[in-house]
């Protein structure tokens, strides 16, 4: 079992999570009450990594951030090293992957909120601020920990992406999926398993969670 | 009483067509009826804030909440609007306490809870306090939602709707109660329905609206027995709408002529003799009789007729009358219940009517071509 692979594995999780909630509840937000053209292609192009397969993906990502492009030279000049095949990179690129994972459930949930209900709540004298604390969080919560608890499960499983942008540095980039692979091709199937059997469990109750709160929120407010 | 006063003057085109212009005193109520699309509900809305018309102004006590000539768009919340939701829109996740707690944010947070507990006793919820709204029947939500409505002490009270989704026992209590609130507050209250009985039992004042005009203001009683135009008529359903032609005026009376028949109303204005006019009478100053029109009778106005239909309410009775004549106009009135038990009336039986001068309304044609059709019931 690659201890250091694991570690690296929900790090990179928690730092995605970390910077994806408050995009995914802005941008979800955004999406769910926003009335503007182009919509739709907003939509079609944030659930994109979807579809795309991940070395598409990784591809644009290396091309866009590697060390010859403008992003590139403006991190190597600011913090010493390159953002493709470090762990920042990694983080990059798993916060652009897991866009949708965080962004649909959260903007579904807060569609799910009657309109008359947040026009009350501003008749009742509640900030558009208050309005989000006290309305729509509480009502979308569900979908939230939806978004947040798929962005997890979604990094501890994402390979294509991560070998392409970090290749597999061991403690730096080599994330438990990577060593998952490593192993096969070493054929030590027992570590290999081990690590698979993890993930495996890891990802059901992430599932598990996941559909036990959207059952609730048809539930609840009925 | 100037600063008293809501004042709305609102202007556009599309997408919903809206030309109105009224205000509202405290102590108003006020219904705006008129049939679905006629921009009920979205003059409410633009009062409260969650709509903004092209064009329009809207100011309570003095002051301007909109006014998009002078750019001035004040947001709901800034607003002392008291809005009911037509499906009450109440938070689903708060208690009937919360619900009315959470628009009392103008007060220290240790007096809320009592506050809340105060109105929700007002619209009779003691001891309902801790329920959610989908543990609370439509009745209760519909009074949480007026609580919730009366907590920002508005400057002006609007309801959507209020009553389209209570059982008709559980109405006829809301009325009442919202006309004692209409005292117990002294503030303009505008209401939307689309029925002129309840607007009759509750407001003052109303608005007859169509297509996003008003065509006629007024109290329930004036807008509903003397409609403004034969527009209006139709719009509020006032059977018994025919034309005729002025033959004579004098100080009291106006004789019409009536495809032959001579009429006989009182006289409201100098309208000049030869004069095409439209003229209703409600259902309820037509008069019914067994006795032969031939009998010796003062009272003016008798026709002779057949009885077409008559339908047993439950409180009275729907009575049409074909009468004689090559145009056969067709007048419906309502009876007392008991009435045709009593004298044996029914389908096919010949009757007399009589229609009360002082209930003759007469209008203007209508100048549009679909106008001149005679409007039986």
């Amino acid at each position: 079992m690659d201890w250091t692979a694991l570690w690296l594995s929900i790090k990179l999780g928690l730092f995605t999570l970390a910077i994806l909630l408050p995009i995914g509840l802005l941008i979800g937000r955004w999406l769910a009450y926003g009335r503007f053209s182009g919509k739709g292609f907003v939509e079609a192009a944030f659930a994109l990594p979807l579809v795309l397969p991940p070395t598409v993906v990784g591809y644009y990502l290396l091309v866009s951030v590697g060390g010859a492009t403008p992003i590139g030279q403006f991190w190597r000049s600011s913090f010493g090293h390159n953002l493709v095949f470090s762990f920042e990179g990694l983080v990059f690129a798993s916060v652009i992957v897991n866009l949708p994972f965080a962004i649909q459930p959260m903007q579904r949930a807060f569609e799910a909120i009657a309109p008359e209900i947040r026009e009350a709540a501003a008749v009742s004298g509640l900030s558009p601020w208050q309005v989000l604390l006290r309305i729509d969080l509480p009502l979308a919560w569900q979908g939230i920990v939806t978004g947040m608890v798929l962005t997890f499960a979604h990094t501890l499983g994402e390979f294509g992406v991560v070998l392409m942008i970090g290749g597999s540095i061991p403690g730096e980039t080599k994330t438990v999926a990577i060593a998952i692979y490593d192993r096969v091709q070493a054929f030590d199937t027992h570590s290999a398993g081990i690590m698979a059997a993890a993930l495996l469990v890891m990802s059901l109750a992430a599932l598990g969670l996941t559909y036990r709160l959207s059952s609730n929120v048809g539930r609840r407010h009925g | 009483m100037v600063d008293e006063t809501l004042a709305v003057s609102l202007k556009q085109t599309t997408p919903i067509p809206l030309d109105v212009e009224f205000s509202c005193y405290a102590g108003d109520v006020l219904a705006l009826v008129g049939p679905s699309g006629s921009g009920k509900s979205t003059i409410l809305r633009t009062i409260a804030g969650l709509y903004r018309p092209a064009e329009g102004r809207v100011t309570v006590k003095g002051s301007p909440w909109l006014d998009t000539a002078r750019k001035i768009d004040v947001p709901p919340h800034r607003r002392r609007a008291g809005l009911v939701f037509q499906n009450y829109a109440l938070f689903p996740h708060m208690t009937a306490l919360g619900n009315v707690a959470a628009a009392l944010g103008h007060l220290p947070r240790e007096a809320r809870t009592a506050r809340s507990g105060e109105l929700l006793n007002l619209v009779h919820l003691t001891g309902l306090e801790g329920r959610r709204p989908a543990e609370l029947s439509g009745g209760q939500q519909q009074r949480v939602a007026v609580a919730r409505a009366l907590a920002r002490d508005p400057d002006v009270l609007l309801l959507d709707e209020p009553f389209s989704a209570v059982d008709r026992v559980t109405r006829q209590k809301l009325y009442t109660e919202l006309r004692e609130l209409s005292r117990a507050f002294p503030i303009p209250i505008m209401f939307v329905t689309h029925d002129f009985d309840e607007a009759a039992r509750i407001a003052n004042r109303m608005c007859l609206l169509d297509r996003g005009t008003i065509l006629q203001t007024g109290t329930p009683r004036d807008v509903l027995a003397r409609p403004a135009s034969v527009k209006a008529a139709r719009l509020v359903d006032l059977k018994n709408l025919f034309e005729a032609r002025v033959v004579d005026t004098d100080s009291a009376r106006t004789l019409l002529d009536w495809n032959g028949r001579r009429v006989e109303a009182m006289r409201t204005d100098a309208r000049q003799c030869g004069t095409m006019i439209a003229w209703a009478i409600p259902g309820s100053q037509v008069l019914l009789s067994r006795t032969d029109l031939n009998e010796a009778d003062t009272t003016p106005n008798r026709f002779a007729g057949t009885i077409r239909d008559l339908v047993q309410l439950s409180e009275s009775l729907s009575v049409t009358v074909i009468l004689e004549g090559a145009d056969a106009p067709v007048l419906a009135m309502t009876l007392p219940a008991h009435y045709a038990r009593r004298t044996g009336l029914g389908v096919g039986s010949t009757v007399t009517i009589a229609l009360m001068p002082d209930g003759i309304h007469i209008m203007d044609r209508d100048a549009d071509p679909e106008g001149g059709r005679e409007n039986g019931p």
